[in-house]
């Protein structure tokens, strides 16, 4: 006891308040931030530093593009006479998005409801396990599949035509639904996931004290349960709106020729016409477009301490 | 409560501007000047600035190079013979010549791959191969307008003189064959699912037919597509102008109601599966679904012509052997190599007499007698070489005519 006590911090001193006394004093929790920051800074500052900095570039393939502060690529692009309507393609992005995440909630949450509450717990880990297994295999190749079942003499469709359920020209493949399901498919266990741990959180004498307050199980549901998950339905809906509204992925191998998005767009950009600039400048802009649209969801219906989210 | 004093109150609220944060607010300032100083100072260097200033003497470079033993080959998967793991074509060219093969299939398509290398041919550096395989087309031009290929010593390929077909000699891409000559050629033109469309196609007007709604499949590559474009209007793509590109482009978006949607190589999936009734289709490929068992598809040349392309052999400047690149050349145009690579490839031989060769000592008809192989004078003349850009600006001229055909 007595070697210990030189180390122990003297509870008397008042906690310094300027920064670098504190870092001074205990400099652990500051080196370990250093690593996040770093990671932060050389992944995510500068990446988005120099694709601000790329679409102001003017220039061409064999030329070369040079900066010029051309922020006039913005206006070719999204004013009114833009050639090419990348609104269209835009907001077609923002909307698969968003059913995608509606999709991935009404499917999700029953799911992680089930293994949480339901499932007994030794199979809890088998069924997470399950939940994660289609990410062993590489997304695209799972797209594809998806694309070779549901085609229009594939199986699925060959049976539902077989019975009469569908018309014979009824197809899948080439419509919006097939595009904003192969996203929910994708996506699924990023909504699930956030949303199992928040469940397993709940302490459950708290939906006892419902049920004692005279709540019926909807109304535990809704007015406990729900509410105490929030923060992991917001962890969920950013995961998956983020991942699926720029995804190009889905919408080329099961879309059509109506459900061209900005992902698509920005990869043609870029890898097909290397037109540098303008896909930096597609890119800046649905960024800031979901950076606008989230912070505004977060600041109507997110929780009030930033803590809840993790 | 007494009143305050608003400039005690001011005092309270406000920060006050000392001498250390001003310093820092002029610190910050001058961070931002020099980055935007560094910003305008940065660049992406295009593909201009090549090695086509220098002249060289390729008679004297040629002169001067040796034989060194070793060959480092890029092409593209699935692109030569193969036998249990091993690729005989190239094994009896180690046999014959002495020289090594490092062969790697490592070209997935033609942009991405000329990106990757552009920048170390701009900077004169070896790529690290000496044979690269590329389809005609804008980066092809790049590669020889900028000099990043090596002009041919045809002096040492007599094969090719001897042996390869009219359709490969003195293309317009590059004439004389300066810097290429051909590994494989292909035909674009339609296939159709004889048990699915309700009616033959014989021509690119059928893909306007209402019939087809929803079950027409069309590329996505922006030169393939305006070359379907110009032929179904009538226009020969080499010698085109860009008013027929528009009208070529206008055809394209009223077909555009019928197509179901403008794919990749996943084409012949969407055939195959049934998703497509007629699709834009390359030759090759359709020779192989036959071959698999798909003998519901059948290649169309439509009656107003299909493409040729051709994917071109060519050395990379700096690179390290290319005299051994040379004899490969020489050596796969013979009927016997270019007959075992064709056995395997099934795109269009560019040596005729292979024809005989597969027939007799290979015992494979299928091959031998097929005309998307060995095609018929009749699907010659009826084949058409693609439009060569001049320049940076026509190409992307042509890309903005045909963007907007996909992109809606």
């Amino acid at each position: 006891m007595t070697a210990l006590a030189p180390t122990a911090p003297a509870p008397t001193s008042t906690p310094p308040t300027n920064l670098r006394a504190r870092v001074r004093r205990n400099p652990a929790p500051y080196l370990l931030a250093l690593a996040g920051a770093a990671w932060l800074l050389v992944l995510f500052v500068i990446p988005l530093i120099s694709g601000l900095a790329v679409s102001l570039m003017t220039g061409n393939p064999q030329e070369g593009y040079t900066f010029t502060w051309n922020w006039g690529v913005y206006g070719q692009l999204f004013g009114p006479g833009a050639s090419t309507p990348y609104w269209l393609f835009l907001g077609r992005g923002i909307f698969y998005g968003v059913m995608a995440t509606i999709v991935t909630i009404l499917v999700g949450y029953p799911m992680a409801y089930f293994i949480a509450f339901r499932a007994r717990p030794e199979w809890k880990n088998a069924l997470l396990l399950l939940v994660m297994l289609s990410f062993l295999v590489s997304f695209i190749i799972r797209t594809d599949m998806w694309a070779f079942l549901l085609s229009d003499q594939g199986p699925v469709l060959t049976v539902l035509r077989g019975i009469h359920l569908v018309g014979k020209d009824f197809h899948i493949l080439g419509t919006n639904a097939a595009v904003i399901g192969g996203l929910a498919y994708n996506d699924l266990a990023f909504m699930v996931l956030p949303i199992y741990l928040a469940l397993e959180r709940i302490d459950p004498r708290l939906i006892e004290a419902s049920a004692d307050l005279y709540g019926k199980k909807p109304a535990t549901f809704f007015h406990t349960v729900l509410p105490l998950t929030r923060s992991g339905i917001f962890a969920g809906i950013l995961l998956v709106f983020i991942d699926s509204a720029g995804d190009p992925v889905s919408p080329s191998l099961l879309g059509g020729t109506h459900t061209y998005t900005i992902g698509q767009a920005i990869q043609d950009a870029y890898l097909t016409n290397q037109q540098y600039n303008v896909a930096a400048a597609l890119s800046t802009v649905l960024m800031i477009v979901l950076g606008v649209i989230l912070f505004a969801y977060a600041r109507i219906a997110g929780t009030d301490n930033i803590e809840d989210l993790v | 409560m007494t009143p305050t004093d608003p400039a005690v109150m001011r005092g309270l609220t406000q920060a006050r501007l000392s001498r250390r944060t001003l310093l820092r607010g002029a610190v910050t300032g001058l961070g931002a000047m020099a980055m935007a100083a560094t910003l305008a100072g940065c660049g992406i260097k295009g593909s201009d600035a090549g090695q086509a200033a220098r002249n060289i003497d390729w008679k004297a470079f040629w002169a001067s190079q040796k034989k060194t033993g070793h060959l480092d080959f890029a092409n593209w998967p699935l692109y030569i013979d193969q036998d249990k793991g091993k690729i005989p074509s190239l094994e009896m060219f180690t046999k014959a010549t002495g020289i090594k093969v490092n062969y790697q299939a490592v070209i997935q398509n033609n942009a991405p791959f000329y990106a990757t290398i552009a920048p170390q041919l701009r900077a004169q550096q070896s790529i690290g191969y000496d044979i690269i395989v590329m389809t005609n087309g804008w980066e092809v031009t790049e590669l020889i307008n900028n000099g990043f290929v090596m002009e041919l010593d045809h002096s040492r390929l007599p094969n090719f003189a001897k042996y390869a077909a009219d359709n490969v000699k003195n293309p317009p891409y590059d004439p004389n064959n300066a810097h290429s000559v051909v590994w494989q050629s292909g035909f674009t033109g339609l296939a159709y699912n004889k048990k699915l469309a309700p009616k033959k196609v014989t021509s690119f007007q059928d893909l306007l037919d209402p019939a087809f709604a929803g079950h027409v499949g069309m590329m996505n590559d922006n030169t393939e597509l305006g070359g379907a474009g110009l032929l179904a209007t009538g226009v020969k793509p080499v010698d085109s102008t860009p008013d027929d590109w528009r009208r070529a482009a206008e055809w394209l978006i009223k077909a555009r109601s019928n197509v179901s949607g403008y794919y990749d190589q996943s084409y012949i999936d969407k055939l195959q599966n049934g998703d497509t009734w007629v699709s834009q289709a390359w030759s090759g490929d359709i020779f192989q679904a036959q071959a698999n068992g798909a003998t519901d598809i059948e290649f169309v040349v439509p009656e107003e012509g299909q493409a040729i392309w051709h994917d071109n052999m060519m050395i990379p400047m700096q690179a390290q052997h290319p005299v051994d690149a040379l004899e490969w050349m020489n050596f796969y145009y013979t009927p016997e190599i270019a007959g075992i690579v064709e056995d395997w490839v099934n795109y269009i031989c560019p040596v005729p007499d292979a024809k005989q060769y597969i027939a007799d000592e290979l015992e494979d008809p299928d091959v031998s007698d097929s005309p998307l192989v060995f095609p018929t004078a009749d699907m010659e003349a009826r084949s058409n070489e693609l439009y060569v850009f001049k320049n940076y600006d026509e190409y992307e001229l042509w890309n903005s005519i045909f963007n907007p055909v996909i992109q809606s």
